[in-house]
């Protein structure tokens, strides 16, 4: 009797789990609209609502303004604004920086002093440069000084479905193991990299220290797998809402059996690492 | 909690060295997603132009696959319409005498050529479900490669048979506006980017009648597939529809004929 007793109060949660649900970061998800379409949730608040009720915590989002905007100093302040207003507690900008532009130096400077951002998102392939360029060296070694996370967005969609007129290639990730060995201070994050990456290059840059999501992780069990393979702080919960149905990455938690440990760092341990190392 | 049917799985992509094993393994993890029924199609590995040995060591590891497990697995056979005697003889040995209940048709060979006509007769005479995979690739389809407008040249030809236009195009906004006047065409979700908005537009240019679940894994994920359903803004009827009950209608009439119960 008292052994059964003490098994289901062990098999419960405790009262304390209960009363504080985990927390869950979403480390990719974008504000203002999507160039080529609108998405059902490119509304703030729409978005804020949705990703509440999926118990997110904390989500770091983005601007789809930066993919075609050559102004991105208001891009940025409308996204700290927007953050502010309607995401708070919730959303945390991460300001966009495009290295081709004459004086990124001062968006960059702008987003952590005066935003107060914690990061900046990068997209190489809607802004014509690759990582293998001075131009991009140059940037990390600005981030680096100011200790500002850098998320680097490989795609932001299957390019077999972009329009004609508008085709951007999958960044290229050859180049960053290297490059990442000279800058042992930068924390960066690839942003929908699995659409592209998968195998050994995942591994190489898992080794230098990158961090991923999970927004673009294909293949049954793909979170369970990739774990098994990656230093166990490298993956972090990515949902690309609301350019895909937030409910993807939050379905994968589900198709894995994974352990409470792997789950914590998936869901929320791995992203808090990265942002406050 | 909605019936979960799933239009468009493979034994790709998952841990086993035989087909069995890879069934097993799908069948398990689509159990923690709630999904009762698995269609699956195609061998390991997969031919993209099989011959037809291909076809029938391919359809072989298929009925290994399934015959495990009849509770929770439907076969479609594997044909390609360059090889019309081969698969129209792969039809009979599978379906009208074996225990498979669709068809499946891949990048072979464009779907709107004549070939295709014996082929999708026999199978509408079984009542066997008809999947053709479709794309509008920007980048360039494989020669073989049907797009939704080759499909509906097709469909018009069978205008009372319904086929499976397999992903919708991939592109969904070209591939729905391509098949939403083709009233026996039916919109597979399957095997693409979880984009928001898909199924949305789906049902409202389709009708939610008109639209299956379908994941394509193991190489997709079952979640990114699913998540086009439970994300969508539609009602709940509409998503009970799209995960199962329009497939089971699709499905019921060979069912009925081969004494499957469900
Ligand atoms: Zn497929």
């Amino acid at each position: 009797m008292a052994t059964s007793a003490i098994a289901l109060s062990a098999a419960l949660p405790s009262p304390a789990a209960q009363a504080k649900p985990a927390a869950l970061i979403d480390t990719n998800v974008s504000l203002s609209r999507w160039p080529f379409r609108r998405c059902p949730l490119d509304d703030t608040p729409a978005l804020v609502a949705k990703l509440r009720a999926h118990g997110v915590t904390q989500a770091w989002a983005g601007t789809f303004d930066a993919l075609l905007h050559k102004d991105l100093t208001t891009a940025n302040a409308r996204l700290a604004d927007e953050c502010a207003r309607h995401g708070k507690g919730l959303l945390l900008p991460i300001g966009a920086i495009n290295p081709t532009l004459p004086d990124w130096e001062t968006d960059l400077r702008r987003c952590a002093e005066v935003h107060q951002m914690r990061g900046v998102r990068l997209h190489p392939n809607y802004h014509g440069y690759k990582l293998g360029d001075p131009l991009f060296g140059r940037f990390l070694a600005a981030a680096t000084d100011r200790g500002l996370l850098v998320q680097i967005a490989l795609v932001m969609e299957d390019d077999r479905t972009q329009l004609a007129l508008a085709k951007a290639a999958p960044t290229d990730t050859a180049p960053l193991p290297a490059l990442l060995k000279k800058f042992p201070g930068a924390r960066v994050q690839l942003l929908n990299a699995f659409r592209t990456l998968r195998g050994k290059p995942v591994l190489d840059l898992a080794a230098v220290g990158v961090r991923f999501e999970i927004a673009t992780l294909e293949s049954v069990e793909g979170a369970g797998n990739l774990l098994k393979q990656l230093p166990p702080d490298r993956l972090c919960f990515g949902s690309h809402a609301p350019f895909y149905y937030f409910e993807s990455a939050k379905l994968k938690l589900q198709e894995s059996d994974l352990t409470p440990a792997q789950r914590a760092a998936l869901t929320h341990d791995n992203a808090r690492k990265l942002l406050n190392s | 909690m909605a019936m979960i049917w799933d239009l468009h799985c493979h034994l790709s992509g998952v841990d086993g060295k035989t087909p069995e094993k890879r069934m097993a393994q799908l069948i398990t993890i689509a159990g923690r997603m709630g999904i009762e029924r698995l269609c699956v199609y195609m061998g390991m590995p997969w031919a993209r132009d099989p011959s037809p040995e291909d076809l029938r060591r391919e359809n072989d590891q298929v009925l290994q696959a399934i015959g495990k497990f009849p509770d929770r697995t439907f076969g479609f056979v594997y044909l390609n319409p360059k090889h019309v005697e081969a698969s129209l003889a792969e039809l009979e040995r599978c379906v009208a005498n074996g225990p498979m209940v669709g068809v499946k048709l891949w990048v072979a060979h464009r779907c709107s050529g004549p070939e295709l006509d014996p082929i999708i007769q026999r199978a509408a005479e079984l009542k066997a479900v008809i999947f053709q995979h479709t794309w509008f690739n920007v980048t360039g389809n494989l020669p073989g490669e049907s797009t939704p407008l080759e499909l509906v040249a097709l469909a018009r030809r069978h205008p009372n048979t319904p086929i499976i236009c397999g992903h919708t195009g991939g592109d969904w906004e070209l591939g729905l506006r391509a098949i939403r006047g083709q009233r026996n065409l039916y919109a597979d979700l399957a095997g693409s980017e979880p984009v928001a908005g898909y199924t949305e537009m789906a049902v409202r240019e389709l009708g939610a009648g008109r639209v299956l679940y379908g994941s394509d894994a193991g190489g997709r994920s079952f979640s990114s597939q699913l998540g086009k359903v439970f994300g969508a803004n539609i009602p709940e009827s509409a998503k009970k529809l799209i995960l199962g009950e329009n497939l089971k209608r699709l499905m019921t009439p060979i069912l009925k004929a081969k004494g499957i119960k469900v």
